[in-house]
């Protein structure tokens, strides 16, 4: 395991791993998201209190799930680079802050659309609105600190820390329909127990998250290599990789 | 089932339409960007290499 983990912190080996992955994330994920958009929007049966509207939840939920489970990767990857100095996971962390950012707005705007019909106003100042909108500014002051210092490093630094200082806000974002009384639903899918969801409606909203899962990985394998390329341009062994 | 009103999605086209184009979207962005990105950092390589070469030379 450790083993594996200090290989993957060569940023050689992380940029060859990540180019042998990416085409098979991009695969399972292409397969995933055709399958549960046409489930989802063609074949689930419309919901019995909501009807067709429900099915903003197929694009909605991995939305919202990759808005949380990008920042968390970010924030773990930044700490990983501060406490161990490991430099790829700089790398990583600002490979993985856009991708997290535009999911978050998908959340927000698809989450408007939905909310539109059913609670009758496109926003209110709903604890769980509320903190994913504190997410996107997080996103935002991450992506904006790493770029605020002429010097790399320092920029790398400070947007990490805020990354893991910010991580607060994730479980917030989660928990806030349960902690606090909120126009949004509590869990559908990620609940303890059994989900409230029938198979018909269920599968393709699970094919939508795990393809939504693997689109991220491929996205994020995609940038990673070109974070590395772009910090590792004076070395030796990405010259070769070019030139090759 | 596909019925004959699926566009209209029992009214409520005007909301799940647009929700599926934006999320759409945003993945086509994240592709779109991520290439280009990766096309970009390429290029800053290559400048640095013909940069490499021009002081040796």
């Amino acid at each position: 395991m450790w083993r594996w983990f200090h290989r993957l912190a060569s940023p050689p080996h992380l940029y060859r791993t990540a180019g042998a992955l990416t085409p098979w994330f991009a695969f399972a994920a292409a397969i995933l998201i055709g399958y549960g958009l046409v489930d989802g929007l063609a074949f689930a049966p419309p919901d019995y209190q909501q009807g067709d509207a429900f099915r903003i939840i197929y694009v909605h939920a991995p939305s919202a799930w990759l808005s949380l489970f990008g920042y968390t990767a970010m924030a773990v990857a930044g700490a990983i680079a501060l406490i161990w100095r490991i430099k790829v996971g700089y790398a990583v962390a600002a490979a993985a802050a856009p991708i997290g950012a535009s999911f978050t707005l998908s959340a927000l705007v698809t989450g408007s659309l939905w909310g539109r019909p059913m609670w009758g106003t496109y926003w209110a100042w709903d604890p769980r609105l509320t903190s994913e909108l504190i997410l996107l500014f997080l996103y935002f002051g991450v992506i904006s600190l790493r770029k605020a210092f002429e010097d790399p490093g320092r920029g790398d630094r400070a947007s990490a820390l805020l990354g893991i200082v910010g991580v607060v806000n994730v479980p917030i974002v989660h928990f806030s329909v349960y902690w606090w009384n909120s126009l949004h639903q509590g869990g559908t899918v990620m609940r303890l127990g059994k989900p409230e969801m029938p198979g018909s409606m269920l599968w393709p909203l699970l094919a939508m998250l795990a393809g939504f899962m693997c689109f991220f990985g491929a996205v994020l394998c995609v940038r990673v290599r070109a974070e590395i390329l772009t910090r590792e341009r004076q070395s030796t062994w990405v010259r070769e990789v070019v030139a090759a | 089932m596909i019925r004959g009103g699926f566009w209209a999605m029992g009214g409520y086209a005007r909301f799940v339409w647009p929700s599926i184009g934006f999320a759409v979207a945003v993945l086509l962005w994240n592709i779109w960007s991520a290439r280009r990105h990766h096309a970009r950092a390429l290029v800053r390589v290559r400048r640095a290499i013909q940069m490499a070469r021009s002081e040796e030379s």
